[in-house]
């Protein structure tokens, strides 16, 4: 089992810049830690191994470790008012959206401690005041919209808790009304929760919560409805001491009260928003065309956005740093299973402004990692096997994963609830983000996914092109746009750069257009759009719109980012299809073996020439680390009806696949029976060039796999050659016609 | 209904021996989704536990209990390990033991 982990404060870091590192050591033992470069990640046997130079640094040295635990669960947090301390009756109302209404105790509304409106363990609404509690004995149903109120009359003692349901089933065996005789609730000091109660927080509500209201009188129960009323009837006003409207303020993390002390509150943990709320008719689709549809936020206990770990140490880049993968390595033992130490990534960018650069920049697609974070479908899901074709293995990571829910979730899990998870931050341990690590979905042989298969490129451009290279990052990408590419005459990417925002993807046009040259040696990539945040880095939103390969639906009417109101989904559905940038787009996916490409026509035409320079046969990739050939894992190919410039050339196209890889489903409306590699004609990746009238250009490969092949014997064999060729080429500032 | 295995697939067996990866037959293809379409709880999954080089057999729980390394199941490969579940899921599907 794991002994310590770390996460650090940001991906991306310039010379100059400090770095922050959060470790935990389980058992408080002591640690020592040295900052390292990366070069190669994959540990397998086959291949050049694992390897990685040690920055000899101010933070070398050994520290006194602590746990630092991370408490999950999202809440919502409205300090204290004079005006809580002074209700004597009142009123606590809001709709609520239960999903996992069996789980246990699970708080609404709590009004310190005494207050407290929730979901009971007999499944029902239960309330307390003072210290009285009142129970429903009828169970409520799980998606399903209720009226749920506490009202307390000082005069009469009397309490009363209403379950009110909002469906229309016969019988309403789940409404309920139970009253007792309580004494007043003590209110000094108490704030108000939302989906939580105490401190430390503690019974976090799994479901969806709209328009809490705190009145300063008993109101009776037949006019409860008129509280949801705006405007206020008039005779309610003056008892009115809060009404919270969730629909305001969602692109931030503040929740707004429109009633008289216009009280502000804020929500921890990053629970959802621009959700449907009770009133939501279907009439509109996007939350802020009619905001007062959306006023509900969805919590879930398992919503984590920060784990909140102290700093251990902190490094300053020196301003002589090379960019490059780096990692704070930390360790506490040596055990061969990797248990006893840590690799934290980080990315060494160049000096910002800095337009005197090498020509060439990897730009590590840091969105797709934070998409991937934590990622727990092997863990979870019952398909897992069956898409791999071979059994799930797990390395210790992904055991210490399946014990420690509280890591948090990647954007390809649901919540313990059911529902999409929409948000994913860097700001907590990603255990699949590792150098060494191995993955469940990367194919036989190394079994890499993501960052670690990365390296591979990084370590090909060191160790055997040896040449100059930047790396620049996804968010560096959002945040400064094409002045962060200007400075490059080549840009290669990841293997599976999936996740792009708007910014991201128009620079990278941009680019493209005013001659920029892109190497996509990747597959499924410009798939997802996704929005940043504009007040939190390091945190990113994705809607699993309408289709495209999805581990999860977005529910109809929540198709709109909550971080910036865009249309979200696949690119293809936003008029952008990944072929009219790349060339080739997302086909195939299945994640056993991996096979080989054959040469096109077009590969002899004279404006390939250079990319085949030196290779001899038809074959191409029959050989790799990655599933044992070039072509796998998820595949691109031509589409010119979406969009492939008509003057691609398709140098080389992949065959015979096994039939674990099928077509994506986005490539066709009515299913058709020959979806398996050995039957579908579009189960393939095109290997594609096109320019631009501007002399750029973007060559493009359509595999996950293809850079797992370059460093296949030695370093010497056609898929190192071919990458070799067209680099060489892109920075030859010559144009191509 | 979900398919059965039939006595006519015994020939299939030869097939996944060689080759527990990749190219299958349809027909050996629709026995392993069967073998590998089942409940997360007593599933059995590989646990790495030296780096390519040691993996032991485990059975998951479904997050109900924690996940249990089988520690007399160990394997040098991963294709051993693939054979030794084929026979265990044969046997519970069969009643038959495969060599
Ligand atoms: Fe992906």
């Amino acid at each position: 089992m794991l002994e310590l982990l770390g996460y650090a404060d940001r991906f991306s870091v310039a010379p100059g810049e400090v770095i922050e590192f959060k470790v935990s050591a389980f058992e408080g033992q002591r640690f020592r830690a040295e900052i390292v470069r990366l070069i190669h990640g994959d540990a397998n046997p086959d291949g050049p191994g694992y390897k990685h130079v040690v920055v000899p640094s101010a933070i070398e040295g050994e520290y006194q470790g602590r746990n630092q635990p991370i408490e999950a669960g999202s809440s919502g947090v409205v300090p204290h008012h004079p005006a809580f301390a002074a209700l004597e009756s009142f009123t606590l109302l809001a709709m609520v959206w239960p999903t996992t209404p069996a789980k246990g105790r699970q708080a609404i509304l709590a009004l310190g401690e005494d207050l407290v409106l929730a979901i009971g363990e007999k499944c029902g609404l239960t309330g307390r005041v003072g210290s009285t509690t009142l129970e429903s004995d009828a169970p409520l149903l799980k998606r399903h919209w209720y009226l749920a109120a506490l009202t307390f009359d000082a005069a009469s003692g009397r309490a009363t808790l209403i379950q009110r349901p909002l469906h229309g089933y016969p019988g309403a065996p789940d409404a309920a009304m139970v009253s007792a005789t309580a004494k007043g609730p003590g209110l000094a000091d108490a704030e108000l929760l939302i989906a939580a109660e105490g401190n430390p927080r503690r019974n976090h509500l799994n479901g969806k919560i709209d328009s809490p209201r705190l009145l300063a009188c008993a109101l009776s129960p037949e006019r409860l409805e008129a509280l949801l009323v705006r405007p206020l009837a008039a005779d309610l006003l003056p008892d009115l001491v809060a009404a919270f409207d969730f629909a305001e303020g969602t692109r931030t993390t503040r929740i707004h009260d429109v009633g008289p002390h216009k009280l502000e509150g804020r929500l921890e943990q990053m629970p959802a928003r621009a959700m449907k709320g009770w009133c939501w008719s279907g009439e509109e689709m996007c939350w802020w065309r009619k905001p007062e549809h959306y006023g509900a936020i969805h919590f879930h206990a398992d919503d984590l956005h920060d784990a909140g770990w102290s700093t251990d140490f902190a490094f300053t880049v020196p301003d002589d740093l090379r960019s490059g993968v780096y990692a704070a390595h930390v360790w506490c033992g040596d055990a061969e299973d990797g248990t006893q130490e840590d690799l934290i990534p980080f990315f060494v960018r160049p000096r910002r402004g800095d337009r005197n650069r090498p020509k060439l920049a990897f730009l590590a697609p840091t969105a797709a990692y934070m998409a991937y974070a934590n990622d727990q479908n092997h863990i979870r899901g019952e398909a897992a096997e069956m898409v791999i074709g071979r059994l799930v293995t797990y390395q210790p990571a992904d055991i210490f994963l399946h014990d420690h829910p509280e890591l948090g979730l990647s954007l390809y899990d649901r919540h313990a609830d059911g529902s999409g998870v929409c948000y994913s931050s860097r700001h907590r341990p990603i255990l699949n983000m590792r150098p060494k690590y191995s993955s469940w979905l990367g194919a036989t042989g190394s079994g890499l996914w993501q960052f670690n298969a990365d390296l591979h490129i990084t370590d090909w451009l060191e160790s055997y092109m040896e040449v100059e290279f930047d790396v620049i990052t996804d968010e560096d990408l959002h945040a400064e746009g094409l002045a962060l590419l200007e400075p490059y005459q080549v840009v290669i990417t990841g293997t599976h750069p999936e996740y792009h925002s708007t910014r991201m993807w128009d620079a990278m046009r941009a680019w493209i257009d005013r001659g920029g040259r892109l190497m996509y040696v990747a597959a499924n990539g410009w798939y997802w759009r996704i929005a940043f945040h504009d007040e939190l880095d390091g945190v990113i939103e994705v809607r699993r719109a309408e289709d495209g390969i999805r581990t999860w639906e977005a529910d109809p009417g929540e198709y709109h980012h909550s971080f910036t109101g865009e249309y979200g989904g696949l690119w293809r559905r936003q008029g952008r299809p990944p072929q009219a940038l790349l060339g080739i787009g997302f086909m195939a996916q299945g994640f056993d073996i991996c096979s080989y490409y054959r040469r096109q026509p077009d590969s002899h035409d004279p404006r390939a020439a250079f990319v085949f320079d030196g290779v001899d046969g038809e074959i191409i990739g029959d050989f790799g680390l990655i599933g044992g050939g070039a072509a796998g894992l998820e595949l691109d190919a031509v589409r010119h009806d979406l969009g492939t410039p008509p003057h691609t050339l398709v140098l080389a196209s992949s065959e015979a696949h096994s039939d674990i890889i099928m077509l994506v489903n986005e490539e066709f409306g009515v299913v058709p029976p020959n979806l398996k590699g050995s039957e579908h004609p579009n189960v393939r990746a095109d290997m594609t060039f096109y320019d631009t009238a501007a002399g750029g250009a973007v060559f493009a490969t359509g595999s996950i796999a293809w850079c797992g092949s370059l460093s296949w014997n030695g370093y010497d064999n056609n898929v190192s050659k071919i990458t070799g060729n067209v680099l060489r080429r892109f920075l030859d500032p010559a144009p191509f016609r | 209904m979900r398919y059965q295995i039939q006595p006519e697939d015994r020939m299939l067996v030869d097939e996944f021996r060689q080759n527990p990866y990749g190219r299958h037959s349809p027909g050996l293809l629709r026995i392993l989704n069967r073998m590998r379409c089942v409940p997360l709880d007593g599933k059995y999954v590989l646990v790495c536990t030296k780096p390519f080089r040691e993996w032991k057999l485990a059975i998951h729980g479904d997050r109900q209990r924690p996940i249990e390394i089988l520690h007399d199941h160990v394997f040098t490969s991963r294709e051993e390990a693939e054979w030794a579940v084929f026979k265990l899921r044969w046997k519970a599907l069969t009643g038959e033991e495969l060599n």
